[in-house]
């Protein structure tokens, strides 16, 4: 078939491009794969030792893997915010955006479900959970939900970029009516991703820091700021080191989006203080110990104080027009942001619904170094996916990688 | 009547069982004591239980083991994807098992562990299967310590549902209970796991969970204090079955909730979704000293573990099965723990239910254990 004439070209050609670069690109490039590789040896330490190379215990079973899993579950759904008003509205400012949106949820999502794997205690095992060979618990456990939205968005998102970038390919003009319904299919696919995460942890009447109705809408409101915040970044970076061109309106466009959903997540965190310290019962005691610490204990306090102040400048800062139409200040209160709902949705969510534990007892958590190399390693890793994926998807927006095959 | 009811409630089958009078000895006003239509009810739900097995494993409930994994019809694309996986995992294996140079145990073993990798899960296997599983773990104990076991695969009996009470009044915090536990079900040593956890807690200031040390080292019975025993509960309801993502754990007929440590990926999710401190998790590969080690195992129960996988309480399954009590409820010294057939009217631990003011924790969750607490 000559599609597969095509492919094979386009893989080569893309081959060519991702291996040649800048010293500055090519030093970007070394450095992640010497942060892999690190972050490959200290995966080992603990395939060899076991989970208790990690800061994990009984009491707190849950750790940085997890967290990071559920925060970039949220930047993976934050494509959609592109992918909407650029297919679905037909708002034409974003279609240099979206792929790069897209190729960002393709390496989120990749990290995602490596962390996962990072965080099982049997993964020469993992084939169980595949449905027809293992045993797949559906419709029973979340997990088997989240599962499936993972990969189907996975795969919505690698299929949609790739049409439309096969087509530039060859100079053909990607037909709507093939790639839009898949647009429209992701834009309800991403919040699915994020509800069903959340809902892993919402469903769980032991723990009541997570059995919370308010989390599933919480966990979109903060995965629409961080995500796009990380796409503002990504696009200014892009901007200043390749000729892709991306104007200024574009990414002021998004910076609304990210204001208004930053809007939106302090409101409900203000609900969800009221709620837990207005009249504290026994169950806001795992929100008394991030904010304030319990008994003494209180490793999460300087976490927890470091995103609450940078969450709530960053949305003042962005709620001014004047602000935020100014780039420099932009970029900074998207960093802000992103650092802010990391620390808040990873570890200030994932670890405090262990503690204190079902019977009270409290045990602190505190990852180890191996745990903090796999991690490392794995955003590396992600970054390598998503330089690599956006380089190739830039040379064919350019016209720099064109089929050269028979001219159609 | 149950038409209204909001929430699970265990049905111990005393409706069914009891001579029937004004006293219901459940102990609970939940309106699990509803005859008629509750049974309806019951059937309704193993009904839609069934469906959705077959709907999500279909055949394969039937067959197990190698059945499950390679007797499937399959096309071509599946079975590449199959091969290829089976290969990664394999591969050393193969490497043994093929060598010349390796002696015909090193064969044996390398067949008997790639037997063991790919084979289904428990749960699902017909009774051959489970007994072919067992002898090559035997098999292969034999072949790595020159060591016999007896490891057993005895199923659920009939008319059998295991309950637990604990009598507060008696318990004076000696731990027996503890040490027997780890003794019988092979608990790594180096980690000090323990299923069992006793909770000192002040006289005079109630049940306070979180003021209670479970962690002590001083004489017992201590001035002014109180004891109090948990381990997994054994839920009729139990949450960290239906998070399971593999179904590597689950509830038997006789009401133990057990797992396939075997089948487990080790994710933990039925460890976040306990509530009750139930479940524990092999960090580091569980170490017992040989000299140490009960021979006398169950599948389900005390079988040595590996690295990755939960574990816990089972109710000392590979003695209950057998008829005796578990290993802590016998190590007891002061009668505090009491073990028995909740179907059988005339057991003690009826008895201590139907004339006793027993209550459990946390039963505003719908967990519905099966251990309460009672005093004197």
């Amino acid at each position: 078939m000559g599609a597969f004439k095509v492919f094979r070209s386009l893989v080569v050609d893309s081959l060519d491009t991702i291996t040649k670069g800048s010293k500055k690109y090519h030093l970007w490039m070394g450095f992640l794969t010497l942060v892999m590789l690190i972050g490959m040896y200290c995966y080992s330490i603990q395939l060899e030792e076991g989970l208790s190379a990690t800061g994990m215990s009984d009491r707190v079973s849950w750790g940085l893997y997890i967290s990071n899993f559920t925060f970039l579950v949220g930047v993976a759904a934050a494509a959609v915010m592109l992918v909407m008003p650029t297919y679905v509205l037909k708002d034409i400012d974003f279609k240099q955006a979206v792929l790069i949106g897209e190729g960002l949820a393709v390496a989120a999502l990749i990290m995602c479900l490596a962390f996962v794997v990072a965080d099982m205690g049997g993964p020469s095992v993992l084939w169980h959970m595949i449905p027809g060979i293992g045993v797949f618990n559906f419709p029973n456990s979340m997990l088997t939900w989240d599962v499936i939205v993972l990969n189907g968005y996975l795969f919505i998102n690698i299929s949609i970029p790739f049409y439309i970038l096969f087509k530039h390919y060859q100079n053909k003009e990607s037909k709507k009516s093939v790639y839009v319904p898949g647009a429209i299919l992701s834009v309800f696919w991403a919040v699915g991703i994020h509800l069903v995460t959340a809902f892993l942890y919402q469903g769980l009447q032991a723990r009541p820091f997570w059995n919370n109705a308010l989390l599933g809408p919480r966990f979109l409101a903060s995965a629409f700021a961080a995500g796009p915040a990380l796409i503002i970044l990504v696009l200014a970076v892009i901007r200043s080191f390749t000729a892709f061109k991306i104007e200024d309106k574009t990414i002021k466009k998004i910076a609304m989006i990210v204001t208004v959903a930053a809007q939106i997540n302090l409101i409900m965190l203000v609900s969800e203080l009221f709620k837990e310290f207005y009249a504290p019962t026994h169950h806001s005691e795992s929100a008394y110990y991030l904010f304030f610490g319990l008994h003494g204990k209180n490793a999460l306090l300087p976490w927890i104080w470091t995103a609450i102040p940078l969450n709530v400048l960053a949305t003042v800062i962005l709620t001014f027009n004047k602000f935020r139409n100014n780039l420099k200040v932009l970029y900074f209160c998207c960093f802000m942001l992103f650092v802010a709902i990391w620390i808040e949705k990873g570890f200030g969510l994932i670890v405090p619904g262990f503690i204190p534990g079902p019977y009270g007892k409290i045990v602190e958590y505190l990852p180890t170094g191996v745990e903090i190399g796999v991690t490392i390693g794995i955003w590396a890793m992600g970054a390598f996916i998503f330089t690599i994926l956006a380089k190739t998807a830039i040379g064919i927006e350019l016209g720099e990688l064109r089929y050269k095959g028979k001219k159609a | 009547m149950s038409d209204n009811k909001k929430w699970y409630s265990l049905d111990l089958g005393l409706n069914n069982r009891k001579e029937s009078s004004g006293s219901c000895g459940c102990g609970k006003s939940k309106g699990s004591c509803n005859s008629g239509q509750k049974k309806e009810e019951e059937l309704s739900a193993d009904e839609f239980y069934e469906a959705a097995i077959n709907a999500s494993i279909g055949e394969e409930r039937h067959r197990d083991g190698f059945e499950q994994v390679f007797d499937v019809k399959m096309d071509r694309r599946s079975a590449f994807k199959k091969l290829t996986a089976s290969l990664l995992i394999g591969a050393g294996a193969i490497t043994t098992s093929c060598s010349v140079t390796a002696g015909s145990d090193t064969k044996e073993k390398a067949q008997i562990d790639w037997e063991e990798q790919f084979k289904g899960n428990y749960k699902l296997m017909t009774d051959e299967e489970k007994q072919a599983t067992i002898n090559r773990l035997m098999r292969s104990y034999e072949l790595r310590t020159n060591k016999n076991i007896n490891m057993t695969a005895e199923n659920a009996a009939e008319d059998v549902l295991f309950g637990y009470a604990f009598n507060i009044s008696k318990c004076q915090g000696y731990m027996n209970c503890v040490s027997a536990c780890v003794e019988e079900n092979n608990q790594d040593r180096n980690s000090e796991m323990q299923y069992i956890r006793i909770h000192e807690m002040k006289d005079g200031e109630g049940f306070k969970f979180d003021k209670a040390d479970d962690n002590y080292y001083h004489e017992v019975p201590a001035e002014g204090h109180f004891y109090m025993g948990t381990q997994c509960f054994h839920c009729d309801n139990p949450p960290c079955v239906e998070v399971c993502p593999v179904q590597a754990t689950w509830k038997e007929e006789d009401g133990l909730v057990v797992i396939d440590y075997d089948w487990c990926v080790g994710c933990r999710y039925c460890m976040a979704a306990c509530p009750y401190d139930g479940r524990r998790f092999n960090w580091s590969k569980p170490e017992v000293p040989e000299n140490e080690v009960n021979k006398n195992q169950h599948y389900l129960g005390n079988r040595m573990r590996k690295k990755g996988v939960m574990e816990k309480c089972t109710f000392c399954v590979q003695r209950t099965r057998k008829g005796k009590n578990p290993a802590c409820v016998e190590a007891c010294p002061t009668g505090a723990r009491i073990f028995g057939n909740l179907l059988d009217p005339n057991s003690t631990i009826r008895w201590v239910l139907e004339n006793k003011k027993v209550f459990r924790l946390k039963e505003d969750l719908g967990t519905e254990p099966k251990f309460w607490y009672f005093m004197d």
